[in-house]
């Protein structure tokens, strides 16, 4: 993912002021995790989308303001829960480590 | 139509890729992911330029898919394996049509291209050639595909099943957040059916629950097993998928897959529509 930034992927093009942004990155240590995949549980814990990373460990949801559930799952390693809380006008930025 | 059927794992694959009557096939909703490494030997069909009528909102009719699958390689006594991203959306898409046009052994990956992922099994860029065959199509076989008519008339007589999300169901979504481009005019269900969402018939690495699991999830959510079922979602995909559940590895029989789905019956003029997260009156 060319132009990612550190500490988190480029927000040009996108209006956080109508978006909930949830997105972050995938690490084992400090090294990215591309291809696991990073799931969106809704405030019920049902399933509502899922993407997975980018070579750099990156992935993106637009979520709706709530609560949500970050399920990832990766080669080699146990599922991870992070919790996290979307609004309008912020980006949620998560580290997810495996 | 059962799991053994219909179903086969990860480590099958690897044990009989290289068998001649076996032809691996992935279809993805992304179709930039087969270039990027796909399973050694599979081919790849696009569910939309080679899947879908190029003109009228159809997928491919017969002499269309008996011309696909001749070009690509594939022999009407092969052993046809599909998977996919997403869950096997697609691949379970595909699966319902190498039915409808009357191959004999087609089966579905497991988990599909996630689960091989998160094994860590082997992917690779190298291209396959298979040589063209003279594939026959059969007539399409209707009894696993439903039309807007019979869904209408299906209404508090069938089980209806919409699979898509609680929010898409409830008419507060009209398309999954990350598919925005194939939209209904309204939205909200078909009254009477149950939602129940595709991604419960799976488990988090996209692989199948249990027959068991399964059976109580249907039932429990009002279907009625002695009845005729017709499930659907927004343009037929994730339908596909629980057909597949419901009609292979379960083994009911009468299961249709309405592939119009709400961007056909959210459009049409004068039929009812339900909103809420109620099933709604008949």
């Amino acid at each position: 993912m060319c132009g990612a930034k550190k500490g988190g992927l480029d927000l040009k093009g996108v209006d956080v002021d109508k978006e909930a942004v949830i997105q972050g990155q995938v690490l084992r240590g400090d090294e990215p995790v591309g291809g696991a995949y990073v799931r969106l549980l809704d405030a019920t814990g049902e399933f509502t989308a899922e993407v997975p990373t980018s070579a750099t460990g990156h992935f993106r949801f637009f979520a709706k303001p709530g609560e949500w559930t970050l399920r990832t799952l990766a080669p080699k390693a146990d599922p991870v829960d992070r919790q996290v809380v979307a609004q309008y006008g912020a980006v949620a930025e998560v580290a997810v480590t495996v | 139509m059962s799991r053994e059927t219909a179903l086969v794992s990860a480590d099958w694959v690897e044990e009989h890729k290289n068998d001649a009557n076996v032809v691996l096939i992935e279809v993805d909703e992304d179709v930039s992911a087969y270039d990027a490494g796909h399973i050694a030997g599979a081919i790849k069909l696009d569910w939309k330029d080679d899947l879908q009528d190029p003109v009228r909102r159809d997928f491919v009719n017969q002499q269309q898919f008996q011309e696909l699958l001749s070009g690509r390689g594939v022999k009407n006594d092969d052993t046809v394996v599909l998977y996919g991203g997403n869950n096997n959306w697609f691949a379970a898409y595909a699966f319902w049509y190498f039915k409808l046009y009357g191959h004999g052994d087609v089966r579905l990956l497991d988990g599909g291209r996630k689960r091989w992922e998160l094994d860590s099994r082997e992917l690779t860029d190298e291209a396959v050639k298979r040589e063209a065959t003279e594939y026959v199509a059969k007539a399409p076989d209707l009894n696993i595909r439903a039309f807007r008519g019979e869904v209408e008339e299906a209404i508090g007589v069938k089980n209806l099943v919409d699979v898509r999300s609680p929010d898409e169901y409830a008419g507060r979504l009209l398309a999954p957040a990350h598919l925005p481009q194939e939209q209904a005019q309204r939205a909200g269900h078909i009254p009477t059916a149950a939602s129940i969402p595709w991604s419960k018939a799976a488990n988090d690495d996209g692989t199948f629950r249990s027959d068991d699991e399964l059976k109580t999830l249907y039932a429990d959510a009002g279907v009625d097993f002695g009845k005729d079922t017709i499930a659907y979602c927004r343009i037929g995909e994730r339908s596909a998928h629980t057909w597949f559940v419901l009609h292979e590895l379960l083994g009911q029989e009468n299961v249709k897959n309405y592939d119009g789905s709400w961007t056909e019956w959210g459009s049409l003029v004068g039929v009812p529509v339900a909103l809420g997260d109620e099933p709604g009156e008949a």
